[in-house]
């Protein structure tokens, strides 16, 4: 199998000169889901920004199929990967269809196309078009919004999907029902993914491998089952701490 | 009061819209330089703070001074409409630009960001996503910049530019109030058309949250 990104020695600093990323060397399969763990400030966001360029690694390279993104076209490269954050960022003035449909508007392709791609879309994403079509941002739920979001990030058939904890901001329930719908409709489509999580669940249930950063390194990159079996104490401590937290969450809920 | 607007009724409606013609093109001039250069200035952030406080100190000078400088100017001074419209766009710059620059860089960080991971090109961002979500800002701008200028527009009578301040000038100039009141009224009325019109226009462009 090739893989579909690969850093090599990626390292990031901050204009003010703080270390982001620390040299780090990954490959990630074609067709798998890749869940990036660690706390906040690990450098996980950095890591899936160095994709699309959206950041510059200081120093190292980021390859796309086996290309320097640095050599690829700007506009083609983001074009050709999906893009999904926590704060959704759907365009407030645009309709649910035209939100879905921006990528290929963008790209000059027609009305027709853009309508009949939306459509599929929504209905891949479980939202009824009739209903949800002619919508705005703002008369939507937030598992909605994360939906077109989704939907949007796969209009243009990119190979790549980056998505930053993009169910990070949804109730408990709504977070699962996402989850499954995702995973459901990742099944089919046999894309890369790189999903930036602080979920561990959602990283074991989702992931068919898992990262973990620590302070800007690469701490661990392996299967679900293998990294719960791991005795490697950064991991363990890692999924300590992250069960203890849940537990002091449930514990603030109920409260 | 009828044999007043008998004799000055066509008169008043001449220099109403001599006034509206001065301050119309201030106005689309203003915008046709302020907009591209608020738009610019969030592109140049580093320039944002010298620019606008250039616009701001163009807004400090007395506009009777403003008229005055400008007179002895070889293009401008051989009309006197020139110098109006061409003082009246540098009152006019300061809202506008501030403005546009205040509503672009007020959009929703995710969402410029989105527009950006997606591929949207610098145009595509700026005609789709950046202007649509700052207009009813800008038009905003707009708004100030008009309802100020109606009023600045009255002065440009002293320089021989016409408009509604002529009939003030006279009226002061003979002790007449109906004729001060003759160019009062209409440039009031002119100004608060402009901003109900205008604030129409911005909430039309409001996009709900």
């Amino acid at each position: 199998m090739s893989s579909a990104i690969e850093f090599r020695e990626v390292t990031v600093r901050s204009a003010q000169g703080t270390l982001r990323l620390d040299g780090i060397s990954l490959a990630l399969e074609a067709g798998t889901v890749t869940a990036v763990l660690g706390r906040s400030g690990s450098g996980k966001t950095t890591l899936m920004r160095t994709v699309n360029r959206m950041i510059e690694p200081t120093s190292g390279d980021v390859l796309v199929d086996g290309k320097d993104v640095r050599e690829a076209d700007l506009i083609e490269l983001r074009r050709g990967m999906g893009y999904v954050i926590q704060e959704t960022g759907l365009f407030p003035h645009f309709t649910v269809e035209r939100n879905v449909g921006l990528v290929l508007e963008a790209m000059g392709r027609g009305r027709e196309e853009r309508a009949r791609r939306g459509w599929e879309l929504m209905r891949a994403v479980g939202l009824e078009p009739q209903t949800f079509a002619g919508r705005y941002p703002h008369q939507l739920s937030g598992g909605q919004r994360q939906r077109v979001g989704l939907a949007r990030a796969l209009a243009a058939e990119p190979r790549i999907l980056l998505m930053d904890e993009p169910f990070g901001a949804l109730d408990p329930l709504t977070r699962a029902e996402m989850q499954d719908m995702l995973k459901a409709l990742l099944r089919g489509l046999k894309k890369t993914v790189l999903l930036v999580t602080h979920d561990l669940d959602e990283a074991l249930y989702l992931g068919d491998r898992i990262v973990l950063l620590g302070d800007g390194k690469l701490i661990a990159h392996l299967a679900p089952e293998e990294f719960l079996l791991s005795q490697e104490p950064a991991i363990v401590e890692y999924v300590r701490a992250f069960r203890r937290g849940e537990r002091q969450a449930e514990k603030g809920g109920r409260a | 009061m009828s044999e007043f607007l008998a004799r000055y009724g066509s008169e008043i409606a001449t220099l109403t819209l001599e006034h509206l013609w001065l301050t119309g093109a201030a106005m689309l001039l203003a915008a046709g330089i302020a907009v591209p250069a608020g738009v610019w200035l969030t592109r140049a952030p580093q320039w944002a703070r010298p620019v606008i406080g250039l616009a701001n100190v163009l807004q400090t000078i007395p506009s009777l001074a403003m008229f005055g400088f400008l007179l002895p100017l070889p293009w401008l001074g051989e009309r006197a409409a020139r110098i109006a419209i061409v003082a009246l766009t540098a009152y006019a710059l300061l809202p506008i630009l501030r403005n546009t620059y205040a509503g672009i860089r007020g959009i929703d960080p995710a969402v410029v960001e989105v527009a950006r991971a997606l591929g949207l090109t610098g145009w595509q961002r700026l005609f789709k996503v950046e202007l649509p979500l700052s207009a009813s800002f800008i038009l905003a701008g707009l708004r100030t910049a008009t309802v100020t200028c109606v009023g600045i527009a009255t002065i440009a009578a002293a320089v021989g530019a016409g408009g509604l301040g002529e009939l003030i000038f006279r009226g002061v100039a003979s002790v007449d109030n109906r004729l001060v009141l003759a160019g009062a009224v209409p440039a009031a009325l002119l100004a608060l058309v402009a901003d109900g019109a205008l604030g129409l226009l911005e909430r039309w462009f409001k996009v709900p949250e």
